[in-house]
């Protein structure tokens, strides 16, 4: 057996005994769906970065910075200062007057069944979205990570997709949170280590880093030798459209953080706002290190490997690994391997559990059984069966579009509908008295039709090679569509308002929704194990 | 679990959540919190998007060395970490003047004993 493989297995062990031990405690559904409440600021900290830092930000931003550099790094930037949203304006509101999911604060003072059927189709197509992209992305990363142990594609898929539901199933929040804590430490190890590695390279002289990272030698397209400076932008992002997408890229991150709803859920696992806003802060100091780490993980690829050598031998997303390899050898290389198994395991289960609950506490007890369980523990059953259901149904996806799918339009999706769906309605519920329940269902609607629809005709579907879908130049220019779809989202939740009339009852609850949102008078309280 | 306020229901518990809108502290609450989230947000959002724009349309002002071959553009990128860590500080230590008038709400509502408030 090899080491990668050892590794893997051991992790799995790990976080199986997690769920077991979580699955003593899951009794209640506020110890089922929010862990009681009472895990700690760093603890819901570590685990908010757990949630947050995808594959695709560990071995996607590594591999876009060691093939081009500058503009690369320009997508950690977003990563990081999206949290300032969260803690200046969402996450405190969110703790003192919702319950379970995004949609309780929406709930609050409008209508609640239509508000909760929106949001929980915006909670749900962010969710699979995103984790689709996770799953076909985990399922090719596996098959090429452990190369010599028989292990395809579709199993690969198989076994994450069957790991996340058992966790989430089995242990709920109580055991979702833990992997989630677990993977953040292995990952912020792994790449601390590395990072020391990379300037041990360079004997710790920042001058001569950089002096490498100004001269980057790899073969052109014509075949020829190129020298780059790796730290001048426009590698990517080149006219004439390369600035317009690099400011709808950053709008998409910067709001949509604030709306993604397995981010969001998190801060119903702690006792109080105060506990919300400290974690947060936690969040943001694990994060921003990383992600200033990824400029040693990337320029330290593209000088220390070499862009050539990581296309042959698997492509950007395996830059990170091989620069494991290059510093420390086979077993260096299966630990990092191993870190990047645990980070899509982690986001995932975070995915299920708050697209399951969504599911349970939005749509079945609320939206259709109109607002009571009618069996005690109901919820939490449907939340499980749900969690099977997501699960299972990204499973299939996943091996229906095969290992080669073009996914990383997946994930721009779900933040461009975070940030266009869902913050708007959250901001404006929370901020604006006159907005009613017309305003919050057309803002989610328009945010949401708005986004797919402007992903769908843009340059990540249409285009005139054979990687497109479409076979037509795209209607669309940008990549990322916040620009437009970001005041579209705005304009309709402003339109509905308008167009709804004024909504009395959604008035006169207003004041006690700011007076909840502002003191954490009658907030969740934290239970009892 | 004593709390007696529940999601507003009966007209005489919605006019507790309006008396709590209506004491100065909660008045003076949201002024600080106004106060501070308004300009912190509108400064934070100017100088992300600063970035993307500077880089974008002006890539060969940002490509200027200013230490040995590190550039602006870099250094810009990089300076956008240690702000967001700034404001976040600020923000924590400006809400300790929240959490004050929170609690003295919460005293307020004790003492007239229209609210049990448990901790």
């Amino acid at each position: 057996m090899n080491t990668t493989l050892f590794l893997f297995l051991a992790f799995i062990a790990i976080t199986l005994g997690i769920t077991a031990w979580a699955a003593r405690h899951s009794g209640s559904s506020a110890s089922y769906f929010a862990a009681n409440r009472r895990i700690t600021a760093w603890q819901n900290g570590v685990a908010v970065a757990g949630d947050y830092m995808s594959a695709a930000s560990f071995l996607g931003i590594a591999g876009l910075i060691a093939f081009f550099g500058y503009d690369g790094f320009l997508y950690s930037v977003g990563w990081l200062v999206a949290y300032l949203t969260v803690l200046l304006i969402v996450a405190e509101p969110l703790r003192n007057a919702g319950k379970y999911t995004m949609a309780d604060v929406l709930a609050y003072r409008l209508s609640p069944r239509p508000v909760r059927a929106m949001a929980s189709l915006s909670t749900l197509t962010v969710s699979t979205f995103y984790m689709i992209a996770q799953m076909v992305g985990a399922g090719a990363l596996v098959a090429l990570l452990l190369k010599g142990s028989n292990i395809s594609f579709h199993t690969a898929v198989i076994g994450v997709g069957i790991l996340m539901i058992v966790y989430v199933v089995f242990g709920g929040m109580i055991a979702t949170t833990w992997v989630q804590i677990v993977k953040a430490i292995l990952l912020m190890s792994g790449t601390v280590l590395l990072s020391v590695l990379v300037m041990a390279h360079f004997h710790f002289s920042f001058g001569e880093f950089f002096g490498a990272v100004s001269q980057v030698h790899y073969t052109g397209p014509d075949g020829k030798e190129v020298v780059k400076d790796f730290l001048t932008p426009g590698l990517r992002f080149k006219p004439p459209y390369g600035a317009l997408e690099l400011i709808s890229l950053g709008m998409a991150l910067i709001f949509g953080t604030a709306g993604l709803p397995h981010i969001l859920v998190r801060f119903y696992t702690v006792p109080d706002a105060k506990t919300a806003r400290y974690s947060v802060v936690w969040a943001m100091v694990l994060i921003g290190s990383f992600y200033i780490m990824t400029t040693f993980l990337g320029f330290g690829a593209a000088t220390i490997v070499g862009r050539d050598f990581i296309t042959k031998n698997g492509g950007n997303n395996m830059s990170a690994p091989l620069l494991a390899n290059a510093l420390g050898g086979a077993v260096f290389f299966a630990f990092i391997s191993a870190i990047a198994f645990a980070t899509i395991l982690a986001v995932v289960a975070g995915l299920t559990i708050s697209a399951s609950t969504s599911f349970a506490h939005d749509v079945w007890t609320n939206v259709i059984h109109n607002g009571t369980e009618r069996a005690p523990g109901e919820e939490r059953r449907v939340a499980r069966i749900a969690a099977f259901v997501v699960g299972a149904v990204a499973i299939g996806v996943a091996i229906l579009l095969g290992p080669k799918a073009n996914v990383a339009f997946l994930v721009a999706l779900a933040f461009a509908v975070a940030a266009s769906a869902n913050v708007p309605v959250i901001v404006l519920s929370i901020f604006w008295k006159r907005f009613n329940t017309a305003g919050a269902v057309c803002g989610l609607a328009s945010g949401l039709v708005a986004s797919i629809v402007l992903i769908f005709i843009g340059p990540s579907i249409m285009g005139n090679d054979a990687v497109h879908i479409i076979k037509h130049a795209p209607i669309f220019p940008l990549e990322n569509p916040g620009i437009l779809s970001i005041p579209i989202g705005f304009a309709g939740a402003l339109f509905g308002t308008f167009l709804g009339g004024r909504e009395p009852l959604a008035e006169a609850k207003f004041t006690e929704l700011e007076v909840r949102a502002n003191t954490g008078l009658g907030a969740e309280k934290a239970t009892a194990h | 679990m004593s709390t007696t306020l529940t999601p507003g229901v009966s007209s005489e518990k919605k006019t507790q959540w309006d008396r709590v809108a209506e004491m100065d502290e909660f008045r003076l609450l949201l002024l600080a919190k106004v106060g501070f989230v308004v300009p912190a947000t509108v400064f934070f959002i100017a100088y992300y998007f600063a970035l993307p724009v500077l880089v974008g349309y002006f890539p060969d002002f940002m490509s200027l060395k200013v230490w040995g071959p590190v550039n602006l553009a870099y250094l810009f990128a990089l300076s956008q970490f240690f702000v967001a860590w700034t404001i976040a500080y600020l923000y924590v230590r400006a809400a300790r003047e929240f959490d004050e008038y929170g609690e003295r709400i919460m005293r307020r509502l004790e003492e007239e004993g229209k609210v049990k408030v448990d901790e």
